[in-house]
């Protein structure tokens, strides 16, 4: 519990100038550090041959954003897919097989790093540096973009044509997709980059370009002559992982491997930068719109769903009727015991970062619930931006109800929800069960797809969650799949595929929609989104749509689980 | 006046319906069963497929067949109680129609040439009436069309549209000049001119409103109910994948029990009651006495942010009073008495009239001077007065109007104005009330004080309107010392003097340009535009046709303050959609841990930890989650007529409030009514 609170406080005291430094490079006016990162800025724009002080319409900027991940999609998937022929392979790493490389470049380009290998046998240093970390660097900023976009739209677009509130006749300007990619990638994400790999290599985290030496392990009775003891360029790998909501490590066994994370120090580090960018965005968000109470509302009701979160994952894990077994140590490392390993898996879940120190299938059921709620919920602090972008989902919905109690047809920051914008939600509202239970049934109707490692409801728990992990973009693993087949490969790449490109761009088109509409000044009749009743409302809204949905497996999967192993 | 006042307690209609409407409501149930009606309402129409589903089931045997049976007969009555409900709707908007209908059928008219009629009228049923025909109609007979009264006066009955007994005046030549056909004159002989052809009148669209057919959904309704079909869809998923779920763990789902499940999940409380909602919004609105062209006008006037107001006739009686004389300094008062008087004689306007009443001895008759010529008021000389030829006596000009008017014609006639006239002018129109400048030829007599009395209780309204966030401005065509002071005693929050009639329109388009929605309430045909610019345009009926085909809202009573009661109407019949959808979708919490725990009990017996209601038996639970889902349409029928009661009061209070009885409520009510229908269930039939 001690962990928690200073893990909170930490990522509170760094999160809130980090908010206010990362609003100011958003905005995109004339700031501090201008010369400096100009230096890599500038030729950045003149490569990629854009003028990042041009205005975008929505469609224009999506246009942007989707090209964008067509060509670092194609680049990762062929250097996936050749590494053995290429440079920098000293552990000799075979090619992947198309598939595998496929889903491991949609995995990384839509900001999940779902894993379907292990990194220090199947990747080569240059896929690593490359398709893995380069993409673990500017996926997380290309959500951020995203998020800043559908934020001007909110709010009528950037430099709006006059003061007037009168309805705009053509689509709106949301910024530049270019600069709002390349300033953060440049301005924040390298930065805390550097610094949290000098922290790793510091507590012990590799970071080399060998391969690595040869040991003899000290306990004969393991049968081995000789180990390989996999090295590289980890730490970098490591804090780009984190700090970018990404996960993906550079092992298998991701942060519960030594390597990855050898310290108490380095576990309350990695922590601290799973939440950090996340917990800033809450505070962006003000800033950046110029509404401060903006900022207490989303804060406010992550940090409250965060909480109760964890500590029900603390809880499970630690005092649940099937928390006292013995072999509730099975999967999690000695070194970080239950509680930080509940608290971890809490914090990953909540962040749609998906790095892992202890194997999430481990995990009493009831704390493997929480953690797939976390995902279905997918906006407790989220992914960077689209974290921010769910949470708008979630606050239209929201008003769209409370707003008609209210006794107006309910309208956002001035702004009326018509049938359109219901109709764009009701997309999203809709796509998730669909892919979700659809999935998952099919693949459970089937039983030789799963490549389960147990029968019955821990199964369902399973494969539920690894469709959950991906169309959450989080990519963490309940683990005990054998899930490099080609079914698990091509069902979750186009999983990813729907979890993120819709839920990013629907936004943005509701909000460049909302952005044309005329804008009702607030009274004291209009609905106040920033106030306590509010965002308890909104709580509720958000929890009671995930539970309705997803009751039924949840009772199938995680509590029969529980039930069955709590039973006399 | 005996206008309703608007805060007249809802009339008559205590009962939801009497016997007959009952009769053809419960008709109307099975009739809407029809596919045509059915698929119009994505929700029940999946309740509909589901009872066949389960009735096929049944006949198949692929379940027990008691229970089968129970449950499409269940689902059937969840169908028919959404149906009723819509049904109970329309049948109360058609009831006040019909009535009204039966009485036009065979309306005569008395048709006459002219107002002054001298030849004898010809009668023709109404139907062949045509727009400008003159009718008379007198004392006992029914008014034949809509229309305006050109000539005299009559008390009218007209409970037959707006349900109010009390007698109402009507007269030509004021705001009150409209007349309703079918309403009854009680009174008196007026002339009538139609403004409406047969089947186009107020009551016609008002008959066609309030049926069905003609109802087009709002577009708060449209975006409610695609979030409804949304919600649909989403369980329908849920229920289709879990027995594939369900499978892989050995167990084998009942699919009568999964239909329960599928008709308990989606949102039927409100999808059984949206239409009703819709409808009853019109409804109440015309228990208002307020014709809404469309429910979309009803529905835009719960978002209102500034209403504009016409002083006269609105905020004052309009028909502004001589209250005092004030004679200069070295005038008889008696001589500005008898000049105001011989002025107003045949002035035809209340004003006028109450000159003449206030001068004139009461003791003594009005002798009508002979050789008189009396001049009219015009635009142009903003004068009025008489012409007096001598008999025996000198010639006299006697003339009243406004004081600068006044002025240029005493200094026409070579006469001087008193300094202390200004003053006196001043003094008057600081209290609010309308100097009018007596002249006897070229010497100025005094100032005739006309007082606009501010209405009784339209303060307190505008407090009201206040409280709910919309802001009043009140304009006039007074000067701004009149006009701030009848601002102040009426409590508005803004006013414009001196507004010509296109000041109007600028001042909604000014109001919109800053995003407000914009509420106007005007009679004249100068306000037409205005009326038609504004988002919401309330006119009222006794006005002029081209202010009520402006409009998108008619007054049956002519009361401005009224749009208090429209803007009333709108929240609530939001408020009802927004409620009773968070009641719907909050009950599912309650309905899973009736059904689940049966759905699962034979194949997986740890699931029973999950029948936390303690249910007897899984024939039982489901029967209950489906009763109670049944018959909380029914019991929520007069809620969503009567609309859920809406307090001025902060946005944020309304929402804790409605969160707590709607949302909380709605996830604890059914636990304790499924409980409470079980233990009926067990006691009766056993477990």
């Amino acid at each position: 519990m001690t962990e928690a609170i200073v893990v909170l406080l930490l990522v509170i005291a760094a999160g809130w100038p980090l908010g206010h430094y990362l609003a100011a490079v958003m905005r995109g006016a004339p700031m501090h550090g201008d010369r400096v990162f100009g230096v890599i800025e500038k030729p950045v724009y003149r490569l990629l041959g854009v003028d990042p002080s041009e205005g975008m319409t929505w469609k224009a900027y999506a246009a942007a954003f989707l090209a964008s991940n067509a060509i670092l999609g194609v680049l990762a998937w062929v250097v996936f897919m050749t590494q053995a022929w290429l440079p920098l392979n000293p552990n000799g790493a075979p090619n992947m097989r198309w598939d595998l490389a496929l889903h491991t470049a949609v995995s990384f380009l839509t900001n999940t790093n779902q894993q379907h290998y292990s990194g220090q046998a199947q990747l080569s240093h240059l896929a690593q540096m490359t398709g893995i970390v380069g993409l673990q660097v500017v996926t997380p900023m290309m959500g951020l973009a995203l998020v800043v976009a559908t934020l001007r739209g909110l709010f009528g677009g950037r430099t709006p044509p006059s003061a007037s509130a009168q309805a705009t006749v053509g689509d709106v300007d949301v910024g530049n997709y270019w600069a709002d990619v390349v300033r953060p990638s440049v301005r924040v994400m390298l930065p805390l980059c550097l610094l949290w790999s000098v922290l790793l290599t510091w507590q012990g985290v590799p970071s080399t370009l060998d391969g690595g030496p040869v040991a003899t392990p000290v306990d004969a009775s393991a049968g081995m002559a000789a180990q390989k003891i996999p090295l590289g360029p980890v730490a970098p790998m490591v804090a780009a992982k984190q700090i970018g909501t990404n996960g993906g490590g550079w092992y298998g066994p991701n942060s519960a491997v030594p390597l990855e994370n050898p310290t108490p120090l380095s576990n309350l580090l990695e922590m601290v930068a799973i939440l950090l960018i996340p917990v800033a965005i809450t505070f962006m968000v003000g800033a950046f719109t110029e509404r401060r109470r903006f900022s207490a509302l989303v804060f406010g009701t992550m940090l409250l769903m965060s909480l109760v979160s964890g500590s029900a994952a603390i809880w499970s894990e630690g005092h649940s009727a099937t928390a006292s077994d013995i072999a509730v140590m099975e999967g999690k490392e000695t070194r970080f015991g239950a509680g930080s390993s509940a608290l971890w898996a809490a914090v990953t879940t909540q962040t749609s970062n998906g790095s892992v120190n202890a194997m999430h299938d481990s995990l009493a059921p009831l704390t493997g619930l929480v953690t797939i709620a976390n995902m279905l919920v997918n906006g407790i602090w989220g992914g960077i931006g689209c974290g921010l972008q769910q949470f708008i989902v979630y606050l239209l919905l929201g008003v769209f109800l409370a707003g008609l109690m209210t006794g107006r047809t309910p309208e956002l920051f001035g702004r009326k929800i018509e049938a359109h914008e219901v109709k764009l939600l009701a997309v999203l509202v809709l796509l998730q069960p669909l892919v979700l239970l659809g999935f998952t049934a099919v693949t459970l109707a089937v039983p030789e797809l799963t490549g389960n490692s147990n029968p019955g409801f821990h199964a369902i728990s399973q494969v539920f969650y690894e469709f959950t992990s991906a169309f959450a973009n989080n990519g963490s693993g309940f683990e005990g799949l054998g899930d490099a087949t080609a079914w698990w490969n091509l069902s979750t790449t186009l999983l990813l595929v729907l979890g993120r490109y819709p839920a990013l761009l629907i936004p943005l088109a509701i909000a460049a929609s909302l952005a044309r509409k005329r804008v009702t000044p607030e009274g004291i009749g209009t609905l106040q989104v920033e106030t306590p009743t509010f965002a308890l409302t909104l709580v509720a809204v958000i929890v009671i749509l995930t539970l309705l949905q997803f009751m039924p497996i949840l009772v199938l999967g995680p509590i029969a689980d529980h039930l069955a192993l709590s039973a006399p | 006046m005996s206008t309703t006042p608007a805060h007249a307690a809802p009339r008559g209609h205590h009962a939801l319906l009497d016997a007959a409407g009952l009769r053809t409501a419960i008709i109307a149930s099975f009739v809407k069963l029809l596919p045509q009606h059915a698929f119009r309402n994505p929700v029940m129409a999946v309740v509909w497929l589901g009872t066949l589903l389960a009735a096929g089931l049944t006949i198949a045997g692929l379940t027990s067949r008691g229970l089968g049976w129970t449950v499409t007969a269940l689902l059937l009555v969840t169908v028919l109680f959404a149906n009723f409900a819509e049904a109970v709707a329309e049948a109360r908007g058609r009831g006040q129609a019909a009535s009204l209908r039966r009485a036009r059928k065979d309306l005569v008219a008395r048709r006459v040439p002219s107002e002054g009629y001298t030849i004898a009228a010809t009668t023709i049923p109404a139907a062949d009436l045509r727009v400008g025909d003159l009718v008379a109609i007198s004392a006992g007979e029914l008014v034949p069309a809509d229309g305006e009264i050109v000539k005299g006066l009559a008390t009218i009955n007209e409970s037959a549209v707006t349900g109010e007994s009390a007698p109402v005046l009507r007269e030509a030549g004021t705001d009150r000049s409209g007349v309703i056909g079918g309403t009854k004159v009680l009174s008196d002989e007026i002339v009538v001119r139609i403004t409406a052809e047969p089947g186009h009148s107020f009551l016609d669209r008002m008959i066609g409103l309030v049926e069905g057919a003609s109802r087009q959904r709002t577009p708060n309704e449209i975006a409610l109910g695609l979030l409804l079909l949304t919600m649909t869809l989403t369980f329908l998923i849920v229920v289709i994948t879990l027995p594939f779920l369900a499978g892989f763990v050995g167990a084998t789902l009942d699919p009568l029990l999964l239909v329960a499940l599928l008709v308990c999940l989606i949102p039927t409380t409100i999808g059984g009651l949206l239409p009703a909602i819709g409808i009853a919004g019109m409804n109440r609105a015309l228990a208002a006495n307020v014709l809404a062209k469309s429910g979309k006008a009803v529905e835009v006037a719960g978002d209102i942010d500034v209403l504009l107001l016409d002083k006269t006739g609105t905020i004052t009686h309009g028909d502004r009073q001589a209250t005092a004389f004030h004679a200069l300094a070295g005038v008889d008062p008696a001589a500005l008495r008898e000049a105001a008087m011989l002025a107003s004689l045949a002035d035809p306007t209340p004003e006028g009239k109450s000159i003449v009443q206030l001068a004139r001895d009461p003791s003594r008759a009005i002798e009508e001077p002979p050789h008189a010529r009396f001049v009219a008021f015009t635009a142009q000389t903003r004068m009025s007065g008489v012409d007096l030829a001598g008999d025996g006596t000198r010639p006299r000009c006697i003339r009243k109007g406004a004081s600068d008017a006044i002025a240029r014609h005493v200094e026409a006639l070579g006469g001087e104005v008193p300094t202390e006239l200004a003053a006196r002018v001043e003094q008057v129109a600081r209290r609010g009330a309308t100097p009018l400048v007596v002249a006897d030829g070229r010497h100025v007599l005094g100032v005739v004080e006309l007082s606009d009395v501010v209405k009784h209780g339209i303060k307190a309204k505008f407090a009201h309107m206040r409280a709910m966030g919309i802001r009043t401005v009140m304009i006039t065509g007074d000067n701004p010392l009149t006009a701030a002071a009848i601002a102040a005693e009426a409590g508005v929050d803004d006013v414009v003097a001196e507004a010509r009639p296109e000041d109007k329109l600028a001042r909604i388009r000014e109001e919109q340009a800053r995003g407000r929605l914009v509420a106007m309430v005007g009679d004249g045909t100068n306000d037409a535009p205005a009326l038609a610019q504004a988002d919401v345009g309330l006119a009222m009926n006794a006005g002029t046709q081209a202010a009520k085909e402006a409009g998108n809202m008619v007054d049956l009573d002519s009361d401005p303050a009224k749009l208090l009661e429209v803007v009333e109407v709108g929240k609530q019949q939001l408020i009802t959609r927004g409620a009773l959808t968070t009641f719907s979708l909050a009950n599912d919490v309650s309905k899973y841990f009736a059904i689940l725990p049966a759905l699962f009990a034979g194949a997986i017996p740890s699931m029973a930890a999950l029948n936390v209601m303690q249910l007897s038996s899984p024939a039982n639970a489901v029967v209950a989650a489906l009763v109670f889902n049944a018959i909380i349409i029914p019991l929520l029928i007069p809620l969503a007529l009567r609309g859920v009661r809406f307090r001025p009061s902060g946005a944020t209070a309304l929402l804790r409030r409605n969160m707590l009885v709607y949302g909380v409520g709605g996830i604890a009510l059914p636990f304790v009514a499924i409980k409470l229908i079980d233990l009926l269930l067990a006691a009766v039939f056993g477990a």
